[in-house]
């Protein structure tokens, strides 16, 4: 009898991804507990943050990708609007206009964003089977850019990055020409100096700093020197479970959320970094497994997205933490602490399980 | 058909061809990060452990002092002072039982202490230093430094502590400190100010200390020290100084608040004295009071319990918390509504024989003069306080003119006092009735809510500001208790300037009925004739009496007779002097039965030394704020707690 209804919750739930993925949050949540100072109110909070992401995980993945195509674009135009509405009366907090009140309250449209883009584009290519053209991809382009210059202007750096590379995936994916690739590339390049002038003063300084912390050891430098520090003294095994010192005597800045990384990296060492990596590579592999068998042309460019983009935010946090990426303000997935991110994850996860899930059913 | 199946196939294989390459980069990128882990954990391992174990620059936060709180006339209501604490850092301890133990013989630790002490360290960290003993004196701090080398991980610090010299005495204004707990932290958070209290244990929790937090704190100061392999600090690298909380200079006549709270004597109440042309708050009372000093290094459970289990309930703030039925207090704000819709306008009067009835009832709304006061007008209504002219005269306006009237005067909303928690008392109407008890609305409610019973319930502050509004010629100055902020290192300070909160439109000849109305309540033939008698000015008055207990037709309220908690609430508001107000006020005593006998020699009193500079006879002696315990009183007294009419729910209450 439980069994069954074991069986009957578990239906569209990829066991493999699942249980990578709760493996990976028990390592978060031993990690939180260390950096937190050990408070449990702190772990707590973080439980519940993944008790209600797994419940939406679930939803996700009993929701056919199917009547998912049917939301895509009524919730990209309500994104677009939303954002809209916070440039013109977001509220400000820390210097910037992410959050729109709604009275009761405060909602960030850029979160819905991160589910809306990619779903949005993976629609619009999937009504263009076949081989899309130029033209197709120019459009694709205009619908990322939109939300993501909305995104820049409030400013959250770390998100438009994440949104733009999930919409990019997707154009990717889709079959966008090598050629254009390569001279995106070289235009970029050639741009730089004008986004440069379009970045923040304080995203500039970071850029900066990244390329020579030692400019501003007790400042904008002094969360890379110390992530690095705390990384580099972890060693092979690192220095055990809440003991490290960079972590615990408060050499380490934000360390429950996006600095999380560094230490994990510092109390267990190399081996739990690799260990992290495997896992990450795990997941990353099933989810581009599933994109790979995936029936429908939006299914498959909807998970490899969620895939790679889950992969972009690992990889930034990792390169950021390690220093070799600019301090862009990306949590490390699955374990800084936070509910929004976790909530937005679980989603992508839970949509890859049902597209893994209800394929068998729509082939039979 | 064929054409699409291969057109899909081929879709298909680019595609895979695509994942292939992302597989390919994700390999690629991961392994990069591999490799920088590679480089930083273990090629360069030994560097960056050399780099750890010397971290050395540490970021000491260095509380800002708070600001003073300070009555008008310079008389300091709260202060700090520097105390030795002796303190361990449970990380550096191998075994806390034994180092206690040892600690024990040196200076004493008591089990409150230590209840303390294991209380606060489960709230800190383990790298945080928690202490064990606070007020060491000279003689154990040296003990203790003598021994010190037995001992790493404990050490000396010495801490700011919160101190009200004036002990009781308006403690309801000054409010207190205390640690901050979890509550504060989120409210900390989210009001973005959680980095300016690393290193301040303490926060406002009630009163000025509460709603002028930000402005006492001051802004916490960095150190950047070397410190050696233990943590301590061992040479100063450079500092950014604290900058000190600003002093708070009250409005608050500290010893005209001594003045009140002794006139209230034995009993339980609350009084409110404004400046009707700036709203200032001259006196703050709430009877009785408690000793804030309690509060600021953690309240023990007895004293705790004492306070919050009394009777007398001595923790509620009684002018922003206590409701009353306002009784005839009530009369000259129903008079002006009265005046104002065209109704009772001169030379109108009514022969009064002592009762009112309804048109098709027989039940009799008394007055309180059985025998009736003969003719009455709207202006000898207020001065002897004729229930059976405002019977009538509330059933004519209709409850929702009388309501939608006497709002603008402050009823039924919150004064906006700067003070937090205060609750915005009642005003009744039909939808109010139905939606709270689902009842329709009845005449015979309207018609005692002309006197100020039923349903209505006021706090103190309100009824104080709707005098002070009625003294100003329908002009509403916001109530504050604050009037400066000065910045304490240069004393540069900033005054809160009055601020006109709503303008009545109110004909002057109206006021004019209303006002002589309540002037000739204190003179012979008035309610409260023996207030006004031998005064050197003028003072409008008008009494009030609130029942706590119903009575029955033709049953005789017999004071005596009555349980003490059980007598009626007497209420009295006033202004001075009538024909230039400078001071209006509102008393309430608790269960004092008539208004102008127990609430009218307090606020005479007070108009006296305000207007007068005159000391009662009884407390002639100068204010000496430190070595003299005042407003001792009413600790010991048995009484009630505020009594809550109709057992009507907080939320109904505006809160």
């Amino acid at each position: 009898m439980i069994n069954k209804l074991f069986q009957h919750l578990a239906k569209h739930i990829d066991s493999f991804l699942m249980t990578c993925l709760l493996f990976t949050l028990l390592i978060g949540l031993f990690v939180l507990y260390s950096a937190s100072g050990q408070n449990y109110s702190r772990l707590f909070g973080q439980v519940i943050n993944i008790t209600i992401a797994l419940s939406f995980m679930w939803v996700a993945a009993n929701i056919a990708p199917n009547q998912l195509e049917r939301v895509a674009l009524p919730l990209y135009v309500l994104g677009v609007l939303l954002l809209i509405c916070v440039a013109l009366f977001g509220s400000m907090s820390h210097g910037a206009r992410r959050w729109l009140s709604l009275g009761f309250t405060q909602i960030q449209p850029s979160e819905i964003m991160r589910i809306a883009m990619p779903m949005m584009l993976a629609w619009y290519f999937s009504k263009r089977e076949g081989k899309p053209a130029m033209a197709d991809f120019a459009v694709g382009g205009l619908l990322l850019v939109v939300p993501v210059a909305l995104i820049m202007k409030q400013p959250d750096l770390g998100t438009a990055i994440l949104i733009s590379a999930s919409g990019f995936y997707i154009l990717f994916l889709a079959g966008l020409s090598w050629k254009f690739l390569v001279g995106g590339v070289i235009a970029f390049a050639a741009s730089t100096p004008i986004l440069w002038s379009m970045l923040h003063d304080y995203q500039r300084r970071r850029i900066e700093i990244l390329l020579d912390p030692t400019q501003d050891p007790l400042g904008a430098g002094y969360h890379t020197i110390q992530a690095i520090i705390a990384l580099g003294s972890g060693g092979i095994a690192g220095k055990g479970w809440l003991k490290g010192t960079q972590t615990q005597l408060d050499f380490l800045p934000e360390r429950s959320t996006d600095f999380i990384f560094a230490v994990f990296g510092e109390e267990f060492g190399l081996l739990g970094n690799l260990l992290l990596l495997l896992l990450f590579s795990l997941i990353i592999m099933r989810g581009l497994v599933i994109a790979s068998q995936a029936p429908s042309t939006f299914s498959r460019l909807l998970a490899g997205s969620i895939t790679l983009t889950f992969f972009t935010y690992g990889f930034v946090n990792m390169g950021m933490v390690s220093g070799i990426l600019p301090v862009v303000g990306v949590p490390l997935p699955l374990i800084s602490y936070g509910g929004t991110s976790m909530v937005m994850l679980c989603i992508g996860f839970g949509i890859l399980m049902s597209i893994q899930t209800h394929k068998k059913l729509v082939a039979t | 058909m064929r054409a699409e199946l291969k057109n899909f196939q081929h879709e298909q294989y680019y595609f895979k061809l695509r994942l292939g390459f992302s597989a390919f980069v994700v390999i690629v990128l991961f392994s990069l990060l591999a490799v920088r882990f590679f480089y930083l954990q273990i090629k360069q391992h030994d560097h960056y452990q050399t780099l750890a174990e010397n971290n050395r620059i540490s970021l000491v936060p260095i509380v800002p002092n708070r600001g003073l709180i300070i009555d008008r006339n310079g008389i300091v209501l709260a202060h700090n002072f520097f105390v030795y604490t002796l303190e361990i850092t449970p990380s550096k301890i191998t075994d806390l039982d034994v180092t206690i133990a040892e600690l024990s013989k040196l200076v004493e630790i008591s089990s409150l202490d230590l209840k303390r002490y294991n209380k606060l360290r489960v709230e800190s960290r383990n790298f945080e230093s928690v202490p064990i003993r606070t007020h060491l004196n000279d003689s154990e701090a040296a003990k203790f430094a003598v021994n010190h080398y037995r001992f790493p991980g404990v050490e000396i610090k010495s801490r700011l502590f919160r101190h009200y010299p004036l002990g009781k005495l308006g403690s309801h204004v000054v409010g207190y400190i205390g640690r901050i707990n979890d509550k504060d932290l989120a409210g900390l958070e989210k009001s973005e100010s959680l980095s300016n209290y690393k290193g301040s244990d303490h926060v406002g929790k009630s009163g000025v200390e509460q709603f002028y937090e930000p402005y006492l704190h001051g802004t916490t100061g960095f150190q950047q020290v070397e410190i050696d392999a233990d943590g301590r600090a061992v040479r100063v690298l450079s500092s950014t100084l604290p900058v000190p909380g600003n002093n708070i200079i009250l409005s608050i006549d500290s010893k005209m608040q001594e003045i009140a709270e002794t006139a209230f004597g034995e009993h339980r109440g609350a009084m409110v004295a404004i400046d009707p042309k700036t709203g200032a708050v001259l006196a703050y009372v709430s009877q009785p009071t408690f000793d804030p000093n309690l509060f600021v290094d953690g309240i023990d459970v007895e004293n705790w319990k004492a306070l919050n289990d009394s009777l007398d309930k001595p923790l509620i703030n009684r002018p922003i918390r206590g409701i009353y039925p306002p009784g005839s207090t009530f009369k000259p704000f129903v008079a002006m509504a009265g005046l104002e819709n065209g109704k009772r306008l001169p030379p109108f009067s009514i022969q009064d024989s002592g009762y009112f009835t309804l048109a098709n009832s027989t039940h009799r709304y008394r007055d309180w003069k059985p025998s009736g006061h003969g003719m009455v007008d709207m202006q000898r209504a207020i001065t002897i306080s004729c229930d059976t002219f405002f019977y009538g005269l509330a059933l004519e306006l209709g409850i929702e003119k009388l309501t939608d009237f006497v709002r603008h005067f402050g009823f039924g909303g919150k004064s906006g006092i700067d003070m937090q928690g205060e609750i915005g008392g009642l005003l009744p109407t039909p939808e109010w009735k139905m939606r709270r008890y689902k009842q329709p609305w009845y005449q015979g409610e309207t018609v005692i809510t002309g006197i100020g019973q039923g349903y209505t319930l006021v706090t103190p502050m309100q009824l104080a500001q709707a005098t002070a509004i009625l003294a100003n010629d329908g002009v509403a100055m916001k109530p504050h208790l604050v009037t400066q902020i000065q910045q304490a290192i240069s004393g540069k300070t900033q005054m809160i300037a009055a601020e006109v909160q709503d303008k009545i439109v109110l004909n002057p000849e109206n006021i004019a009925i209303v006002r002589r109305g309540m002037m000739d309540v204190t003179l012979p033939g008035g309610t409260a004739a023996s207030v006004g008698a031998n005064a050197a000015y003028a003072i409008a008055a008008k009494t009030g009496t609130a029942q706590v207990i119903g009575i029955k037709q033709n049953e005789k309220y017999n004071a005596s007779s009555i349980n003490e908690r059980h007598r009626d609430h007497a209420l009295f508001i006033a202004y001075a002097p009538a024909d230039n107000p400078k001071i209006a006020l509102a008393v309430i005593v608790e269960n004092g039965g008539h208004g102008g006998s127990a609430g009218g020699p307090i606020a005479r009193k007070v108009m006296d030394y305000y207007l007068l500079g005159k000391l009662p006879e009884v407390n002639a002696a100068p204010l000496d704020p430190i070595a003299k315990p005042l407003g001792a009183i009413g600790a010991s007294l048995i009484g009630s707690a505020v009594i809550k009419p109709g057992a009507i729910p907080e939320e109904e209450l505006h809160d």
